[in-house]
């Protein structure tokens, strides 16, 4: 009889994979894919934010299907996206066009058009809420009654919410550098290969895709002492914004744009003091711009991202979190997660060949 | 095979873009070219580069063969395996001399490989200056210029510490007399294969974005030095204990009763040589 490779690879696989789904479901309950929309906003957040797709139902299959795994959850996003056409880029969009369902400033008590707390974990106490742990039906419909009856429009922001942004005052003051609009067209890291000095456009691109903990840490790193100033929040503000989308037979018509939709985003301006010299060489204070925006509720992260992009406009800097490749090359989870994994996978050609060496080097010192 | 997945996995357009980069590749022999990396449905240092290169030039008649550390059926060659047949239905070999497209990590098989073959490989680092060059911008410029004496450095610090030159596998090499290049973490035992290797070898980095190519009958030198030449991994004294081959690379078995055995790393050459014996 002739010899045959041995198929335990095989058998194995399919194993391993029946006992994810067994494990998944052992308890014989699932969470329902509308129960997880529903019930984790903020979850769902990260999860598009990062698997860089807007769609709340596939982020809430892809937790379901992950076991709530984040990093798988993002992978399977992420590979999806990657089978789609891209058929258009919207139109650039203005985020003083936002629908605001909560906006905050840190600079300013008073802003035009006010400070709304909205949605927000800020002020809660984190005491566990033990009363969630029987939390029937029934009551769930008693308090949307209750809600119902007060008639507050507590949760949802009337229409017309739409609000200047905070910066604008300051930059009419002239506080802040003009600076030049730049219409380029913006580069997409998902189709071009990172090069630097890396354009803005990408820069930001990488940062909104990035690792929500990643990014914190290395904002927070800049913010604790390995950077060099102390944002101010300007303006945090988080709300649906428009898309639209040229006419595809007429893309110059402005007046024939197609709205696709509306997503909702946490932005944020970031105001960071710097140093200016006049014409006549008196040294004088500025404030520079650091922006950060992410998919849905996402500040913490909003706020990392606008951190590290004022730290990334200044290469000359030698921490760190201004230096382009650390920051841009180890945010992306895809690409973390799977390195730092492959770790598992054989490697005894490899180490063979580094035992093989040294040997031979203890060998000869012997 | 799936009819709503399109050949391939990739759409024609991703197919494309991905032979524009390998073809220039092939036209400047060494030199790292930027693609747009996907995303694909294994992970990222897992193969996605030979992945991409594998998916983007198969064709509905070539036989394919993929090896993990020298196996054809370790468990990462076979999930890369069933992902190509599900989405293309292309025969799977294990015989070398039958591939015509063979996706390996970190081995070139023993059986010599011939014109019209194409190996592609999957590398995690393809920057041979990456140790002493963190900046991918700073190590563009000394490709650029071909400013290498870093590469050199790293083998001279090592023969001032240890004796010798200590490099594991991704032994550096100079292709076609330009290009310092990492052979991707190849024992140095395959790096001679590649030099005037009548096979095209291609390969491809998924997450450092990378297509390189040794278009075939290019020289490939591993760096050394004239008083200190470049030396393979040896097994001298041992043998395959299955098949009792010498000069291949063997992997080091470690028995439960504590004795230590050999066997061929290449197992299709292993389980070919048995059943050759046997038919005599």
């Amino acid at each position: 009889m002739a010899y045959v490779a041995v198929k335990g690879g095989k058998i194995a696989i399919e194993q391993s994979i029946l006992r994810l789904k067994q494990e998944r479901l052992r308890s014989g309950k699932a969470a329902s894919v509308k129960t997880i929309e529903n019930s984790m906003r903020l979850l769902v957040d990260q999860v598009m934010s990062e698997g860089s797709i807007y769609c709340p139902s596939l982020a809430a299959l892809a937790i379901k299907q992950a076991e709530g795994s984040m990093e798988e959850a993002i992978f399977l996003l992420r590979a999806y996206r990657s089978t789609l056409p891209r058929r258009y880029y919207s139109t650039t969009v203005e985020s003083a066009d936002m629908q605001i369902e909560r906006r905050i400033s840190a600079a300013f008590k008073d802003i035009p058009g006010g400070q709304i707390l909205g949605t927000s974990y800020d002020y809660t106490h984190r005491l566990l809420d033990f009363d969630l742990l029987e939390e029937s039906d029934e009551q769930i419909q008693k308090i949307l009654q209750q809600f119902k009856e007060a008639d507050t429009d507590t949760i949802i922001a009337p229409e017309s919410m739409q609000m200047p942004k905070v910066t604008d005052y300051l930059r009419s003051q002239g506080f802040i550098d003009p600076i030049e609009p730049d219409d380029s067209e913006p580069k997409d890291a998902t189709k071009e290969t990172l090069t630097f000095p890396c354009p803005r456009s990408m820069r930001l691109q990488i940062l909104t895709r990035g690792m929500t903990q990643a990014v914190t840490a290395l904002g927070y790193a800049s913010l604790r002492g390995y950077g060099v100033a102390h944002p101010t929040v300007c303006e945090l503000r988080v709300g649906r914004l428009p898309i639209t989308i040229a006419d595809p037979a007429n893309g110059d018509d402005e007046e024939n744009e197609y709205v696709i939709g509306e997503i909702k985003v946490t932005e944020v301006e970031s105001l960071i003091p710097v140093t200016r010299r006049t014409e006549d060489g008196r040294k004088q204070i500025s404030f520079e711009i650091g922006y950060g925006i992410a998919a849905g509720q996402n500040e913490t992260k909003a706020i990392a991202m606008s951190i590290l992009d004022q730290c990334l406009m200044h290469p000359e800097s030698s921490f760190a979190t201004s230096d382009e490749e650390f920051v841009l090359y180890h945010v992306d989870s895809i690409e973390a997660t799977g390195f730092i994994s492959h770790l598992k996978l054989p490697h005894y050609v490899t180490f063979q060949a580094k035992l093989n060496s040294a040997r031979k080097v203890r060998e000869e010192k012997a | 095979m799936n009819e709503h997945i399109n050949f391939a996995f990739f759409d024609e357009g991703s197919k494309r873009e991905i032979r524009r980069a390998t073809l220039k590749a092939v036209a400047i022999p060494g030199y790292q070219v930027p693609f747009a990396s996907r995303e694909m449905p294994i992970a990222r240092g897992w193969g996605t580069g030979g992945l991409q290169l594998t998916l983007s030039c198969i064709l509905p008649e070539d036989h394919l063969k993929v090896i993990d550390q020298g196996s054809d059926e370790s468990v990462n060659a076979i999930s890369i395996k069933n992902l190509i047949t599900s989405t293309t239905g292309v025969q799977i070999t294990q015989d070398t001399e039958q591939a015509t497209l063979i996706q390996s990590r970190h081995r070139i098989p023993e059986v010599p490989l011939s014109a019209g073959q194409i190996l592609v490989l999957q590398v995690p680092t393809p920057e041979p200056l990456r140790s002493v060059e963190p900046s991918e911008r700073l190590t563009k410029k000394l490709h650029a210029e071909a400013e290498y004496s870093g590469a050199w450095l790293m083998l001279f610090e090592q023969i001032m510490k240890y004796g010798r030159m200590a490099t594991g596998a991704d032994h550096p090499v100079r292709t076609a007399g330009r290009y310092v290049m990492a052979p991707s973490p190849i024992p140095k035992f395959d790096n001679p294969k590649m030099d005037h290797s009548e096979a095209l070898i291609l390969l491809g980095a998924g997450r450092e974005k990378k297509i390189y190519a040794v278009p075939p009958y290019t020289s490939v030198v591993s760096l050394d030095f004239e008083d200190a030449p470049f030396e393979a991994e040896s097994f001298e004294g041992k043998k395959c204990s299955l098949c009792g081959a010498e000069h291949v690379y063997l992997d080091e078995i470690l028995d439960a009763d504590g004795t230590v055995r050999y066997q061929c790393n290449d197992t299709s050459y292993c389980m070919n040589r048995r059943n050759r014996r046997e038919e005599n």
